[in-house]
């Protein structure tokens, strides 16, 4: 009986399993095989001809005489992309934390609506939220105007394809990934423990410092990380705020695909950050799981 | 936490003025936006009176047409696909633990772990290596990988909230399998299955970066086509389009949302 059963619900899971095993596992690996082949003459990869030139060329280049130099232009998108998501993920936690807690100690029925208004540009299109912002941010927009209107000067902002642009447009998109976890902790934090802790005569810093934020540190915690990866695979933010001038490492992968035609290259970065993906997502749970159920 | 919002000592400093912050900051854009697109200034950011004039020429645009028809036909069929799978696959996890469970559940959300980019440039790849030419059936194909997780998380939570006796009720009372299925969980699990449907359809009629590198000519989908508008420069009609897309994404999530609230 047992063993029907169980060969029942293998036939219920297959389908989603095999589907997402060929179109997406395989080519997964595929892409790891792409980025140890050689590149085509015009584009494309030479099939079975191996090569490490892709992970060669991360850091180094040829110069006219053929010798191998340091070249940083790469390690530079890198190092820009975990500024601006460490930048963002710290912008979303100090807009984040507070919303979640002002949403927890609401009544029950307009927490279900906050959380509701959290969610819902979430399921909005990522360009035209994009768009949007540089509508307000350009030159002549409508914080140029606003600030010009309240007699401040610009003379334009300046500041729409700017990294300020592309951190306040990742902040924005990654912003509700933030609230949710944290709100989720917060929402099954016994608030009797922040009660004694006001009897035991601490102030609401302590309170906040000691209690609150303690117990909350795995909400913060999965935030952080479902703010920081996404960020940093972030595509249309860098390429429509930063105006394709301030590349993160998806534009650069994505780039290696459209003009630059340098295919085991592409895969080698996009190799590179789904590895760094998998690393933190295994830190995370390696760290968190590991806690005690009431701590989490 | 359950607490009494009007005893001064749970209010701190800050927290209202953030949230209330918080809140404008996400709705900002998109009321600018919309707003943005009834003005009838051609010089998009200054007001000077209310028009319909651009959704007209929008909704008169044939290429733009012909993007959104794209656009739906793929969203359709990905999510007919992946709702399908997923409903199934649902089915398949609620009954008690199994060897491998672990392993499949992983699988079921792989791809939303993975980034986007690289999703995008492994999957071209490998159509590229098989040699199926890019076009809208790439798309669609593509697409139904990410909607399924999208359409398996509120059918799974559905079930989970499910009594197992009423299935085995129906089968002591010698319905078959197929008959428990449409008899007891179909009716039972349908706002779960619809409400996945409509996250997947709007999370596919949405998707830029993996149409954008598996599509090929003939089959640019909305967002490719706003996006090749934006690229050329920022214009009312654009404004007018992506006003539309909010609101059809804003309508569709708030429907979903509402059918995943009705009661068993």
């Amino acid at each position: 009986m047992g063993n029907i059963l169980r060969s029942k619900r293998f036939w219920l899971v297959a389908p989603a399993v095999v589907y997402i095993g060929f179109f997406m596992a395989v080519p997964l690996f595929q892409m790891a095989y792409v980025s140890i082949l050689e590149r085509g003459d015009y584009g494309g990869v030479n099939w079975g001809a191996f090569s490490m030139d892709a992970y060669i060329s991360f850091i180094f280049e040829r110069d006219l005489m053929d010798n191998l130099v340091v070249n940083t232009d790469y390690l530079q998108i890198f190092a820009r992309s975990f500024g601006l998501s460490a930048m963002t993920t710290v912008f979303a936690l100090l807009l984040g934390f507070p919303t979640a807690f002002y949403i927890s100690t609401q009544p029950q029925s307009r927490r279900n609506f906050l959380i509701f208004l959290v969610t819902i540009p979430f399921w909005t299109n990522i360009l035209v939220r994009n768009y949007a912002w540089m509508l307000l941010l350009r030159n002549g927009g409508l914080i140029d105007g606003v600030l010009n209107w309240m007699g401040l000067e610009t003379g334009g902002l300046d500041i729409l394809y700017t990294p300020y642009a592309v951190s306040i447009g990742l902040t924005y998109t990654y912003l509700p990934f933030m609230v949710l976890p944290i709100y989720a902790s917060l929402e099954k934090l016994d608030h009797r423990l922040v009660e004694a802790a006001f009897d035991l005569g601490a102030d609401k810093r302590r309170a906040m410092s000691r209690v609150i934020l303690p117990l909350a540190a795995p909400g913060i915690a999965a935030g952080s990380i479902l703010v920081f990866i996404p960020c940093l695979g972030a595509y249309v933010t860098p390429e429509l705020l930063g105006g394709g001038k301030f590349m993160m490492i998806a534009n650069l992968i994505g780039s290696q695909f459209g003009a630059a035609r340098n295919w085991p290259l592409g895969a080698g970065l996009g190799f590179v950050l789904l590895a760094l993906v998998l690393i933190s997502m295994m830190i995370y749970s390696f760290k968190f799981k590991s806690l005690p159920e009431e701590s989490r | 936490m359950k607490v009494d919002a009007s005893n001064p000592l749970w209010r701190f400093r800050g927290i209202t003025s953030t949230a209330m912050f918080f809140f404008a900051y996400l709705y900002l854009p998109i009321v600018v936006l919309i707003a943005l697109s009834f003005n009838e200034n051609r010089l998009a950011t200054i007001w000077t009176g209310f028009t319909m004039d651009w959704y007209v020429t929008a909704l008169s645009n044939d290429d733009m047409l012909r993007a959104a028809q794209n656009s739906i036909v793929v969203a359709i069929s990905a999510t007919v696909l992946a709702t399908i799978a997923a409903t199934l696959a649902a089915m398949g996890m609620s009954r008690g633990r199994f060897k491998g469970e672990a392993g499949v559940s992983a699988m079921l959300v792989l791809p939303l772990l993975v980034p986007e980019i690289v999703t995008a440039i492994a999957t071209l790849l490998f159509f590229v290596a098989l040699g199926i030419k890019l076009g809208l059936l790439t798309v669609i194909l593509a697409h139904t990988v990410f909607c399924i997780p999208f359409a398996y998380l509120p059918i799974r939570a559905r079930l989970e909230g499910m009594d197992p006796a009423l299935v085995e009720a129906a089968n002591d009372l010698y319905a078959n399998d197929w008959k428990a299925f449409r008899r007891v969980t179909l009716p039972l699990l349908w706002p779960g299955i619809l409400s996945g449907a409509m996250l997947s359809f709007i999370i596919s009629l949405d998707d830029f970066v993996i149409s954008y590198f598996v599509g090929g000519a003939g089959s640019t989908t909305l967002p490719i086509y706003i996006f090749g508008m934006i690229r050329i420069g920022i214009t009312p009609e654009v404004n007018a389009v992506s006003a539309m897309m909010l609101i059809v994404s804003i309508v569709f999530v708030s429907i979903s949302f509402m059918i995943d609230r009705i009661r068993y």
